[in-house]
């Protein structure tokens, strides 16, 4: 029967129509050459085996689904937090059609990007011609106050030199002497977007510290790293600042670029680090870094600038945040404030008023290193317990602090770390060692759907779920923002489980 | 038709100018080309195509890798599609077209997995070809229902030397599977297009007419539906017109597809190609090797389906004509229906396109038969064949862009406010924010499906619900409103 014109169907409802499912059962069994359904339904129960888990395991080459990105995307997001800044991709022209791509899925905003479009000639001769006439075209048309240059693999393997193509643009009068160019070398072959964004930022700060003098004072820098939730996080951050009264700069502050407001007209440029605040963050007395694998070079430049240096954990409730606070505290000599405490108490609050339904629930995470360090500490103190936690671009060190925290709570005793692993190896761990919830990004459904462990979306990307950007994760109210979406999942599952007999379907909980 | 009123066109020739007055002068010059307002009756849209882009101008552009993992390669399900080379092609590209298909994922279908051999330094340094021996090994061992594995090259595979036909000949001995290399390195070409162009030819050296799958009983109304990617479910809203004609539909390139259906697609009596842009090449071939015919079709709208059924059928004996004006007889009135309710909400308003290789032409008359006008439209890819295609769906004055850079089409919507943009991703959110009504048209804006008469009835309600939305009339603070 065709559509109903008054009740259209669109794909998630006219494909259960039996024309259609007919359609799918001739095509199997006259044109696909398909395996057999026995062999089908064997495979489909062998995957799931503790015997394909250990082949799953063993494997040395072959990457199935992993949670990481490359270098440039995270190079690119940490430029886009300074004021009036164009990314710049030097590479060929798909690689920031992918960045861009990638990140306005997310956050469902533009994402400006320009790139070098090199092609087959670039490869053989070299990009400086691309560098050239690509600065020239992205200053005349899109007029920003700095463009910051990341490479994609293609520059990188056939060993473009960014320092001395620019300087050679500078020449050719395509850019103006003094207009701020930042670049950083990002081979996407290398490291991940973590490093990515480290090595950005430690680009664009030098690019304003070099050969200046630094005048000690009393300032904090804080670096936000990269984070599917900075729109949000960036305001906490800077109401952190504001609250205690502290001279401080959130360096790369996507705030405003990654959420503008639709009014009739299109901001490709808003917000963010003014340059000015960035030039004059070499005085500040130290530079703390919220992840620290987003800021492992920035924070050796700092430190070899003079400055004071500390790195947290993607701080996410009570002891991270605590000590996030602390050594604020310390360095600026400004004490904590009443209502920051105050915020403290009405996480502390609802933990006590829900704890009932975490405690004991286990629950495995996967995601960028320091969002799976601060997310278990939280599980754990929501009682809750840990069980697989694995990080594609997890190193070794990030290995040893994991089993540090495990080690530091009862509630981490279950806990196992997986480095270097992928959404594959966690289908087979999930399968043989099931944890009662999953949390991590939308990548995380095809898991849930295969294991049917349920899956806590947070993290980064989050592409089928819309706006959980705009909400924080960090620090006391973001806490309170990840307990909510822990407990509405838990809550659902268990409607789910129960509405069928209505035994246990309660109205209060 | 009427032409249009001189002083429109007069407008947006001066619009073409004002914007070109923002590059620097070689980019202008360049740019000029590809930018024009169309002169009814001409036989093509007077810009050039398929030409590289200016660095620094934020094309829309993607990559080769794109045009064959992303669109040609990718829906075919019952094989491994490798992204061989570092991590973030694979990821970035991951799930991103919803190429339905039925299937056990990761037991006979593998279509939103994403494969890689996640290039590390060392493998730049001393070559990836041990490596992809590996990755291919230890996909026969995760996965051994799979039907063969494709070598999707990503850009450092073609600058560093590897030889990835060799390991392919070599696994494809070994593992008695087909394992197909494609050189799609990203900086090869100027666009995605020669990414389809390199795919089809892998297609024709590797896989058409080889293989193992089993040999079947052909019958004289056999024919393969070549360029449908089964977005949203478009091939299957395809699927259902043919075969209730009578057709058999013996291969679907590539939405849906398993190897089987590659392997067997010169044993159709006719090829019927939907996205003329990415899969052309294989049509030609197998036209001189095969003397097997092709013709373009248009699924888009009750209009063009109508036409293309017939045209379709005329290929075909009394018996498939008739089907034709069965399949017509049947929908036509649930096409009526869906006119009679959304075409008074549309009648009059103004379009303007910007997708790849098909779309900006395909789903001109699919507005029409809604009431829209289209008022600018271009291709990311398109070659000069596409611009000469375009010409008879598209009116007088009608602002041509080819390869459009965001600052172009940023000015262009600003300039001409249309009603509605169909676009990609890149240009949804800017161009809401300018209070223009958006939908995607290279996902659909992950609905669908639009082909067939099925998918046409949710084309007209996506539509209507982008234009009449209520969201546009308060965007604008009241205290501000002038």
């Amino acid at each position: 029967m065709p559509q109903n014109a008054l009740k259209i169907k669109d794909h998630i409802d006219l494909f259960n129509d039996p024309e259609y499912l007919e359609i799918f059962k001739r095509k199997r069994a006259e044109f696909e050459d398909m395996p057999s359904d026995d062999e089908v339904a064997k495979q489909a129960a062998y995957i799931n085996s503790v015997e394909y888990r250990e082949k799953n395991l063993a494997r040395e080459a072959l990457v199935i689904n992993p949670a990481k990105a490359c270098q440039p995307v995270g190079a690119a997001y940490c430029s886009a937090g300074f004021e009036g800044t164009l990314a710049f991709t030097h590479g060929s022209l798909g690689c920031a059609a992918y960045f861009r791509s990638h990140l306005s899925r997310h956050f469902k905003e533009p994402s400006a990007m320009v790139c070098s479009a090199m092609t087959e000639d670039a490869a053989v001769f070299g990009g400086l011609n691309n560098m050239i006439e690509g600065l020239a075209n992205a200053y005349a048309l899109y007029k920003p106050k700095m463009i910051a240059v990341h490479t994609s693999c293609m520059a990188e393997v056939i060993g473009d030199d960014l320092n001395s193509f620019i300087i050679q643009s500078r020449e050719k009068g395509s850019i103006p002497e003094d207009f701020p160019v930042a670049f950083a070398h990002t081979p996407s072959f290398v490291g991940s977007h973590v490093v990515g964004y480290d090595n950005m930022m430690k680009s664009i700060l030098s690019n304003f510290w070099e050969g200046k003098e630094r005048k000690p004072g009393k300032g904090v820098n804080i670096i936000g790293g990269f984070d599917g939730y900075g729109v949000a996080n960036a305001r906490e951050i800077k109401d952190i600042i504001a609250t205690m009264g502290i001279e401080g700069t959130l360096l790369s502050d996507v705030s405003d670029v990654y959420d503008t407001p639709a009014d009739g007209s299109y901001r490709m440029y808003d917000g963010g680090t003014s340059l000015a605040d960035t030039a004059k963050s070499l005085d500040a007395k130290a530079t703390l870094s919220l992840q620290e694998w987003c800021s492992d070079k920035t924070l050796d430049y700092a430190k070899s600038k003079g400055q004071e240096v500390a790195t947290f954990n993607y701080p996410i409730g009570l002891s991270g945040t605590d000590e996030f606070l602390m050594k604020l505290s310390q360095l600026t000599g400004k004490p904590i404030p009443e209502s920051i405490a105050r915020d403290r108490g009405r996480l502390v609050d609802a933990i006590e008023d829900s704890l009932a339904w975490i405690h004991g629930k286990s629950f495995s995470i996967f995601g960028d290193p320091d969002f799976v360090l601060g997310m278990t500490r939280f599980v754990m103190e929501l009682g809750g317990e840990p069980l697989h936690l694995l990080c594609t671009n997890g190193n070794a060190d990030w290995e040893t602090k994991m089993k540090e925290l495990l080690a530091s709570s009862p509630f981490g005793a279950m806990g196992q770390v997986w480095k270097g692993k992928d959404l594959w190896h966690m289908r087979s761990l999930l399968a043989t060692e099931p944890s009662d919830y999953l949390i991590g990004s939308s990548y995380g459904k095809y898991l849930e759907k295969d294991t049917g462990v349920p899956l806590i979306r947070i993290g980064f990307p989050i592409f089928d779920r819309h706006h959980h950007h705009r909400f924080p994760t960090l620090f006391y109210k973001g806490g309170l923002r990840v307990l909510v979406t822990i407990l509405d999942k838990i809550f659902d599952t268990i409607d789910e489980k129960t509405k069928v007999s209505g035994i246990s379907y309660d109205l209060t909980r | 038709m009427d032409g249009m009123n001189p002083d429109v066109k007069a407008e947006r020739k001066a619009l073409i100018e004002e914007v070109l007055s923002a590059y620097p002068e070689k980019t202008a010059k360049k740019r000029a080309r590809h930018l024009n307002v169309y002169d009814e009756g001409k036989p093509d849209c007077g810009v050039k195509s398929n030409i590289k882009s200016a660095p620094g101008v934020m094309t829309i552009r993607g990559c080769a890798y794109a045009g064959s993992k992303g669109v040609v390669f990718g829906p075919l399900k019952d094989m491994v599609h490798i992204s061989h080379g570092p991590v973030g092609c694979g990821q970035y590209s991951w799930s991103q077209r919803r190429n339905y298909y039925t299937g056990t994922t990761g037991v006979d279908t593998f279509v939103t997995m994403q494969v890689t051999s996640d290039f590390q330094e060392r493998d730049i340094v001393f070559g990836g070809d041990k490596k992809l021996e590996k990755v291919i090994d230890e996909i026969h061992e995760m996965f051994p229902l799979n039907k063969g594995v494709s070598i999707q090259s990503e850009c450092p595979i073609g600058l560093i030397g590897d030889d990835i036909e060799a390991v392919a000949k070599k696994k494809a001995k070994e593992h008695g599977k087909m394992v197909v290399p494609v050189r799609c390195e990203g900086f090869r070409g100027v666009s995605q297009s020669l990414g389809h162009h390199i795919a089809n030819d892998a297609v024709r050296d590797w896989m058409l007419g080889k293989g193992k799958s089993k040999d079947f009983e052909t019958t004289p109304y056999d024919v393969v539906v070549i360029g449908d990617y089964n977005i949203g479910g478009d091939a299957w809203a395809s699927r259902i017109l043919l075969e209730d004609m009578g057709l058999r539909v013996i291969g679907l390139w590539s939405g849906d597809a398993t190897l089987a259906e590659i392997e067997r697609g010169n044993k159709g009596k006719l090829n019927l190609i939907h996205c003329y842009r990415s899969m052309n090449y294989i049509c030609r071939h197998m036209e001189e090797q095969f003397n097997i015919p092709w013709m373009e079709y248009n699924f888009f709208g009750p209009t063009q389906i109508a036409r293309s059924l017939r045209a379709i059928a005329e290929k075909f004996d009394d018996k498939i004509k008739a089907g034709a004006e069965r399949v017509i007889a049947k929908y036509q009135p649930m096409a009526e229906a869906v006119l009679a309710r959304y075409k008074p909400r549309l009648e009059g308003k103004k379009a303007m396109l910007y997708v790849g290789g098909l779309r900006p032409r395909h789903v001109a008359d699919a507005y029409g038969d809604l009431g829209i006008d289209i008022i600018g439209t271009g291709y990311e890819f398109a070659h000069s064949d596409d611009y000469q295609r375009t010409a008879h769906y598209i009116k007088d004055a009608t602002l041509v862009y080819d390869d459009v850079t965001d600052y172009e089409l940023e000015k262009f919507i600003d300039k001409m406010r249309p009603d509605l943009v169909g676009s990609g991703i890149k240009e949804k959110y800017s161009t809401q924010k300018m209070g223009v009504p958006f939908r995607q048209l290279h996902s659909w804006d992950y609905s669908g499906p639009y082909h067939g008469y099925d998918g046409f009835a949710i084309f007209a309600r996506d539509m209507d619900m982008a234009i009449n939305s209520p969201i546009w009339a308060l965007n604008k603070a009241p205290w501000k409103a002038a």
